[in-house]
């Protein structure tokens, strides 16, 4: 290797990955580990393949990504707790031609913004809808989410999840592709390089659904880990999510074009 | 003159929406303010100027959805009565933390609670006081007729606009639901996209190229950065209520004793003013049009010039005649009346307070 510096290298032709430019340069608020980066980067990578910068309108929650707006370099609105599906409608409803977006995390999108999320999806509103699910509240601490799993421990389920007194974990997913609103409802992951090709197909999907005009919601979910909030390291959480999340929310396509997906 | 029409007051507000170039409406129906999505879904305005109506799950979903569509720089509205404001809260908060421009209309009812659904004027406090958390302002217009009904909507649209801030038509089941000959203003345009997007450099409507994005939000995570912009608004404030105050008066230069009063108080007070000048008791009106910015400078000019008294007349408890004390400050005396959950008061129950309470009290 004698002889080559790291200039020899850094050559255009040499080149195989970049930064998308829509992600901006101000340091990720994420913890180490988390899923919410790669989320995001995949999110922004496909609003550029698809060319859509400057037609696009994001939507960010109340949570871990409330923030999205310092890392997404689109035009953004930051909604009130739950509310980003009723934001994204109003802007969708006056400008039918540009591209909106939310993403939301499971405490905002599945607990108190569940009206709005059904409401949004059952109208057919022709937005994307990207939702983290990591089954618990990381912004506020690690208390319990509605679909924190039977039996785990967080701050405010300290005994574990009892599902008797504080009811099951609640598939948001399932529940919307039943409704003739949602046009396609996924269910993915980013914790490997090979989940996160499927899920960046999932989502550019999404956003050419919009783009067509297809009738109705693309939904997508990405089972994300928790490591602080789970009190785990990065690498065993994901271990962990894939044994104990992944058979409770099963990955794959629930719903395409429109139709439900037969279960093999 | 413009087209005369004979319209419940509901109706000219909603009217007036889509003639003022109203680019959405979203609202949820509530007594005793439903007529203004009844209207605005019969009246197809898609088809009239372009403009959006829809129908949305709750007050919560109305409200954020005049967030996102506001944001983008549209002229967004929608109207709910005293609980469905009281849902709204939140997002009023929000609006007014993120500046971004929308009117709401409130046709009060009677309350607290569940209340009934006749006329009150019992959200006073929450619409001028501030009904969400944080510090901020709504500039509160308070309509008396079916005529302000429509007048009052571009009025709010302009001051919204002016400002960057959420604009509260408090109006009430009375001049909600009364119908009166109205002069309706001819159609104004809708902005296109592209004098939209000129005019309003701070909308979130897809990032200019070769420009920075925006970004509408209220979170401020360091603390000195949410004082600046506390400060900001508190300055948006001063301004409003240095150029933008209200009023009628009525019958006051000679007046010993003036009726405060707004929305039907002040036109049930109009009656009590003839009453009483028929009975020798020289009495006046001072209706308030901006219930914030409050004419405080008026009230002040009345205690200079010796006025006996004043009649704070609401259908409430009690709750503007604290504005007017604030001003007073017991120079004179001040005095209140009004009947209460959704029973409206008249004339000459006014008259009679008016003797017992500044007269001969």
């Amino acid at each position: 290797m004698s002889g080559i510096t790291i200039q020899d290298i850094i050559k255009p032709e040499n080149l195989v990955y970049q930064k998308t430019k829509l992600m901006t340069d101000n340091t990720l608020s994420y913890c180490p580990g988390c899923g919410h980066g790669t989320a995001h980067r995949l999110v922004m990578e496909i609003i550029e393949e698809l060319g859509k910068e400057h037609e696009t309108i994001g939507v960010a929650p109340v949570g871990c990504s409330v923030l999205a707006y310092e890392f997404m370099n689109v035009d953004m609105q930051q909604a009130s707790h739950g509310r980003a599906p009723a934001v994204a409608t109003g802007i969708k409803r006056v400008w039918p031609d540009k591209i909106v977006f939310t993403y939301q995390g499971d405490g905002d999108l599945a607990a108190i913004g569940t009206s709005e999320t059904i409401h949004a999806c059952n109208r057919g509103e022709q937005i994307v809808i990207v939702f983290i699910n990591n089954g618990i509240y990381g912004m506020t601490g690690g208390q319990m989410a509605p679909t924190t799993l039977p039996g785990m421990k967080t701050s405010t389920s300290p005994y574990g999840r009892d599902v008797n007194s504080m009811g099951n974990p609640l598939k948001m997913t399932e529940l919307v592709a039943q409704l003739p609103g949602t046009y396609f409802v996924t269910r993915q992951a980013v914790h490997t390089p090979s989940a996160v090709r499927k899920a960046k197909r999932a989502i550019k999907k999404a956003f050419q659904n919009q783009i067509d005009k297809k009738p109705g919601i693309s939904f997508v979910e990405i089972v994300s880990n928790c490591n602080s909030g789970w009190k785990m390291a990065p690498v065993e959480s994901n271990i962990w999510m894939e044994e104990n999340m992944f058979p409770y929310y099963e990955l794959g396509d629930i719903k395409k074009d429109g139709q439900l997906v037969e279960k093999k | 003159m413009g087209e005369l029409r004979l319209m419940k007051g509901n109706e000219a507000l909603a009217e007036a929406a889509i003639r003022a170039g109203a680019d959405a409406y979203f609202g949820y129906p509530i007594t005793p303010q439903s007529e203004v999505v009844e209207y605005l879904m019969a009246e197809r305005p898609e088809n009239r100027t372009g403009m959006v109506v829809l129908q949305a799950e709750s007050e919560i979903a109305s409200i954020n959805m005049l967030y996102g569509a506001g944001g983008t720089g549209k002229r967004v509205m929608t109207s709910s009565s005293s609980p469905g404001i009281s849902l709204m809260q939140e997002g009023l908060s929000y609006l007014a933390g993120a500046e971004i421009p929308c009117v709401v209309v409130n046709v009060v009812r009677g309350g607290p609670g569940l209340g009934d659904i006749q006329p009150a004027q019992s959200d006073y406090f929450q619409s001028v006081k501030g009904g969400g958390h944080g510090d901020y302002r709504l500039i509160v217009l308070a309509p008396s007729s079916v005529q302000e009904m429509s007048d009052h909507v571009p009025l709010s649209f302009d001051l919204a606009f002016k400002y960057r801030t959420p604009v509260l038509i408090v109006s009430d089941g009375l001049i909600g639901q009364m119908m009166e000959k109205v002069e309706l203003f001819d159609q104004m345009p809708r902005l296109t996209d592209e004098e939209l997007i000129e005019k309003y450099p701070w909308a979130t409507n897809g990032k200019p190229v070769g420009k920075e994005r925006r970004i509408l939000t209220s979170l401020y995570l360091d603390p000195h950065r949410l004082e600046r912009h506390n400060h900001h608004l508190q300055e948006k404030y001063r301004e409003i209520k240095e150029n933008e105050v209200m009023f009628e008066t009525i019958d006051c230069d000679d007046a010993d004793y003036i009726i405060v009063a707004y929305g039907s108080s002040a036109r049930i007070s109009q009656k009590t003013l003839q009453l009483a000048r028929a009975e020798g008791i020289k009495v006046g009106l001072l209706r308030p049009i901006t219930l914030w910015p409050y004419p405080e400078n008026e009230i002040e000019k009345f205690v200079e010039k010796g006025v006996k008294g004043f009649l704070s007349v609401e259908m409430s408890a009690g709750q503007m005649i604290e504005d007017i004390q604030l001003t007073v400050k017991g120079r004179t005396k001040v005095a209140h009346f009004g009947r209460l959950g959704g029973v409206i008061h008249s004339p000459e129950e006014v008259l009679d307070a008016l003797k017992q309470k500044l007269i001969g009290g």
